[in-house]
């Protein structure tokens, strides 16, 4: 049995029948057709799904759709704006942060919610943040590089912001 | 893969919730944060027929103390807990363990509530609820009872709980004068469940223990409660000895599995080593906070 929801997705507003067992990973890559969003383990380890609701990191594959009705939703998508990467993207890119880039949506998402609430993050603070993200090839000191190349570039220019909700 | 069909519904007040559970019965699951249940029905482990989702119950999401006990509220999320300040300097167990819970991110969906209805033997709250001689109080549409922590874990995943009934409340005595705890877990990784791991909470008084809680982790059926442990601390200096013969007595109280995260006497080892140093770090807390 189908239920309409309606939520804000990348800020702009959806509205769609789901199923109450879909999960929200599934209605965003193959209902919104954003598949940015990875699905990489069948028990909510690996952090490849993670996206933002209203602002807070979650593994959508541990939400249901029919949760996010009325809430904003923000996936790895939102990031690059106008044809431009975004600091944290361009970071990973430039200090080799992936390699077959499985893991980076996730890890994306996971670090732009580290930084929107501690801009200046250390080592220690970084690895812990991601602790819930898994990276099966690239290994993390280039992942904590990328995290903190992106910290100084965005200090430096203030970066675009993105629409995240209302918990960043 | 996705779960098998459910009804759904996302009731706003407990009082809706209890009227659903109660209509449905056996048939309906209570649906919190998620990080459990999500991952059960997605592997076809659980598959209710109705889910009905507490997270728009505004009413079950509180920390308060006051009249001398810290009431929880079952939708408190591991993360709120992580980052309260009140927690971190009166009740240095629950904050310890609470940023030990799984990974950051399924910390911010993820209850305290939830995870004691789990109750996974695994699970950390448990412990640490059984170290602070927690009480749980369970509704439903035909009333109200409150059930001591220790007798509120019946098994692995089996808990005093039927199915007409939500965990509403988490009462913890209030913690005054001198106090410390500590909660210690081994993890193969960051963000795993526990290989084993230790809550203790200690209340001192004129340099003797007044009461101390020791709750133990992944080495039984079920969550444990080590009293006899508890017990020979009472009204005694903490002084090395008595530290020692406390951590010989959790250790004999734990029952612990082999499996691939160790062996019986490692795990039981781990326990006496943990109690140890746990009521040593309870013991320096409680000499320096107020
Ligand atoms: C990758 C990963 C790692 C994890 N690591 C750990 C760990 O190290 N330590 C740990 O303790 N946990 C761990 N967990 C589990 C996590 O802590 C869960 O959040 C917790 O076990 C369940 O809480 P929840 O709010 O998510 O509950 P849900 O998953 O929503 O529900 C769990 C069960 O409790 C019932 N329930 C929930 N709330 C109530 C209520 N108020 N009244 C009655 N019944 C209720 C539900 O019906 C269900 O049966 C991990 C989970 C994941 C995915
Ligand atoms: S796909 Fe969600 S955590 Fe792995
Ligand atoms: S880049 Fe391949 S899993 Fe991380």
């Amino acid at each position: 049995m189908g239920r309409s929801i309606s939520l804000t997705v990348n800020g702009e507003m959806v509205t769609a029948d789901v199923e109450p067992r879909l999960l929200l990973v599934h209605f965003i890559r193959e209902r919104l057709r954003l598949t940015g969003t990875h699905i990489g383990c069948d028990t909510s380890h690996c952090g490849a799904c993670i996206v933002l609701l209203d602002g807070v990191p979650v593994k959508s594959c541990a939400v249901l759709a029919v949760q996010a009705d009325g809430r904003q939703l923000t996936s790895v998508e939102a990031l690059a704006a106008g044809g431009k990467l975004h600091p944290i993207q361009a970071a990973f890119k430039q200090e080799h942060g992936l390699q077959c880039g499985f893991c980076t949506p996730g890890m994306m998402m996971s670090s732009f919610a580290l930084l929107a609430d501690n801009p200046d993050p250390d080592e220690e603070e970084i690895r812990w943040a991601l602790s819930g993200n898994i990276c099966r090839c690239t290994g993390y000191v280039n992942i904590v590089k990328a995290v903190r190349a992106a910290s100084a570039q965005m200090k430096l220019s203030a970066a675009v912001p993105i629409p995240v909700g209302a918990g960043s | 893969m996705l779960p098998a069909p459910f009804e759904y519904s996302a009731p706003e007040t407990m009082d809706e919730a209890l009227d659903l559970l109660d209509a449905l019965g056996d048939e309906s699951k209570v649906l919190a944060g998620g990080q459990s249940l999500i991952p059960l029905l997605k592997l076809r482990f659980a598959s209710p027929a109705h889910l009905v989702d507490v997270n728009r119950v505004a009413e079950l999401d509180f920390l308060d103390e006051h009249d001398g006990v810290l009431r929880i509220g079952p939708l408190f999320r591991h993360k709120a807990a992580e980052r309260s300040g009140m927690l971190a300097s009166k009740y240095a167990v629950i904050a310890e363990a609470a940023r030990q819970v799984a990974d950051p991110i399924v910390r911010n969906r993820g209850t305290v509530g939830g995870s004691l209805a789990h109750a996974d033997p695994a699970g950390d709250w448990g412990s640490v609820m059984l170290a602070l001689d927690a009480e749980f109080v369970l509704r439903s549409k035909r009333g109200s009872r409150t059930i001591r922590a220790r007798d509120f874990f019946s098994g692995p995943f089996s808990s005093a709980l039927k199915s007409n009934e939500l965990l509403v409340e988490i009462r913890v005595p209030a913690a005054d004068g001198r106090k410390g705890g500590s909660y210690l877990k081994l993890e193969r990784k960051v963000g795993d469940f526990a290989t084993v791991a230790v809550a203790v909470h200690l209340q001192m008084d004129d340099g003797k223990v007044k009461s101390a809680g020791i709750g133990l982790t992944a080495v039984g059926p079920q969550n444990l409660k080590a009293d006899r442990a508890e017990a020979a601390l009472k009204g005694r200096a903490l002084d090395d000895a008595t530290i020692k013969e406390a951590a010989a007595l959790a250790a004999a109280a734990a029952e612990p599995k082999a499996d691939n995260r160790g062996s019986v006497d490692y795990k039981r080892n781990v326990v006496r080593v943990f109690t140890e140093r746990g009521l040593r770090r309870a013991r320096e807390r409680a000499q320096g906070g107020a």
